[in-house]
């Protein structure tokens, strides 16, 4: 066992965590913040996705006891707190860019991370540049996250509709 | 996942002296943790060096000082690699996706175990897990395993992307441990699997890598090239990383290649570079370089294709590259 300080979508708890309880389950099953999902458990599907110090990352892979003093962002916390969604929240129910929602919590925060991050990608031709986020751009950066829907079509275009 | 006990160290010194049989250095945690939910690792103690004073970037001597706990990700974004490394940026970005590499280390991205499936699952027999439990990928599974340098003990592959290049880079790894500091080279940090496939690496018990150093770029253009069964967030089946220095009367002045998905170590084929130095920069010589490395290879049952595909992404990297 491990006493921790986290603080979650602006709200800092302090816990006694069992050491190999993931970031994920404390978040879920000790806080009840359940939009981020459990898909793989093995950070192979994105559906966990939450932003630790602003960098997305698998809730799954990290151990709740390494986020000791960290700030962790969940789907929940996403909006600008009044209620009102984020402007990526409002893309994806614009451009229908889900099926069942499961696979939604995750593509959310992987693409409010991703819009942060800086330089090229895998796909970029020059690494020099910052590119612009073209749907192949997008399509690479949001490898993470898998979809079973299929939703990949509109969930491109809901990111794409953002960032312009 | 089996009980364990966690410190956090506080620089490299009192991460070795909290060192003790079944402990585990945790980095990033995106294989481990993965490997002790599986029940493959089962480590008494973490002792975690992810936030150690590990974490810069820094020009050196014309080369390069990568902290060991740098991520993935700030690696590959990092101007002085973009620039004069490109193709480690490449390398870094081709593998994993962007949330493992926000989270991955340098020094764990080396570290990291094979993707085997019968390394990763219990409840089948593997050397590499359990030696002497024997090797059922031999007569079983083997279609993304080694070519090269394999033993009747182990096929793994190891999966890194980043150790390619920096084996093409002739990288070298600080380490520090209960003996002192050293200094290993890649190629040279892991081995291949002989009798002994449970050492993925020369590092003896805990020794802790704390710097990736390299030397300053070689001459000549380079290039990251992977092969993969879907276009991103997939292991290599082959990848290659070239350098390829063509002077001006057409001969080859310098050469590195190392490959990725075809043995147990990042494979740095230098019978392919000894073929190529001195010679024209024809697709003729590239092709009687490649097969003078791929005449080592003993294909698998199963994995014989990852012969001719090595033989032509060496070639077609190498074309590209010639001015």
């Amino acid at each position: 066992m491990a006493e921790i300080t986290v603080r979650v979508n602006g709200t800092e708890h302090s816990l006694i965590v069992d050491t190999r309880l993931s970031l994920l389950d404390l978040l879920r099953e000790r806080l009840g913040l359940t939009g981020s999902k459990k898909g793989c458990d093995h950070g192979q599907c994105g559906a966990c996705t939450v932003l630790i110090d602003g960098r997305r990352s698998n809730a799954c892979l990290a151990l709740a006891v390494t986020c000791d003093g960290l700030d962790v962002t969940t789907v929940e916390g996403l909006g600008d707190g009044d209620g009102g969604l984020h402007p990526l929240q409002a893309a994806f129910i614009e451009h229908d860019a889900f099926q069942c929602g499961y696979c939604t919590p995750g593509q959310l925060c992987s693409a409010a991370g991703m819009l942060t991050e800086p330089g090229p990608s895998a796909v970029t031709e020059d690494l020099m540049e910052d590119p612009p986020l073209t749907p192949a751009e997008i399509r690479e950066r949001m490898s993470g996250n898998l979809c079973r829907c299929g939703a990949y079509v509109n969930i491109v275009t809901a990111i794409e509709g953002v960032r312009r | 996942m089996r009980p364990f006990e966690y410190a956090r160290a506080l620089d490299g010194p009192d991460a070795v002296a909290r060192f003790r049989p079944g402990t585990m250095y945790l980095g990033g945690g995106t294989n481990l943790v993965d490997l002790m939910r599986l029940g493959v690792a089962e480590p008494d103690h973490l002792v975690d060096v992810s936030r150690l004073p590990f974490d810069r970037v820094e020009a050196s001597d014309g080369g390069l000082r990568i902290g060991a706990a740098v991520r993935n990700s700030d690696l590959a974004a990092h101007p002085l690699v973009r620039e004069r490394y490109p193709m480690l940026a490449r390398a870094l970005l081709a593998g994993a996706s962007g949330q493992v590499r926000n989270m991955a280390t340098v020094a764990g991205n080396l570290l990291q175990r094979t993707r085997c499936p019968y390394f990763q699952d219990v409840t089948k027999a593997c050397n590499k897990r359990v030696p002497g439990s024997g090797c059922p990928a031999i007569p079983g599974d083997h279609r993304n395993h080694a070519i090269i340098g394999h033993s009747e003990a182990c096929v793994a592959v190891h999966p890194s992307d980043m150790a390619v290049a920096l084996a093409a880079l002739e990288a070298r790894v600080h380490v520090t441990g209960p003996d002192g500091d050293r200094v290993v080279p890649i190629p040279g940090l892991h081995r291949l699997p002989g009798t002994e496939p449970h050492r993925d690496t020369v590092l003896e018990p805990g020794e802790l890598i704390t710097t990736v150093e390299l030397p300053s770029p070689p001459a000549g253009s380079s290039q990251y090239r992977k092969v993969r069964e879907r276009a991103s967030f997939a292991f290599a089946l082959v990848s290659v990383a070239a350098v390829l220095d063509v002077g001006g009367d057409g001969t080859v002045r310098g050469c590195r290649l190392a490959l990725g998905g075809v043995a147990h170590v990042p494979w740095r084929a230098e019978r392919a570079e000894r073929a190529l130095l001195g010679a024209p920069a024809t697709e003729e010589e590239f092709v009687r370089a490649a097969d003078a490395e791929l005449d080592q290879a003993r294909p698998l049952p199963r994995n014989g294709y990852k012969v001719p595909l090595s033989r032509n992404l060496i070639v077609r990297t190498l074309r590209e590259l010639t001015p």
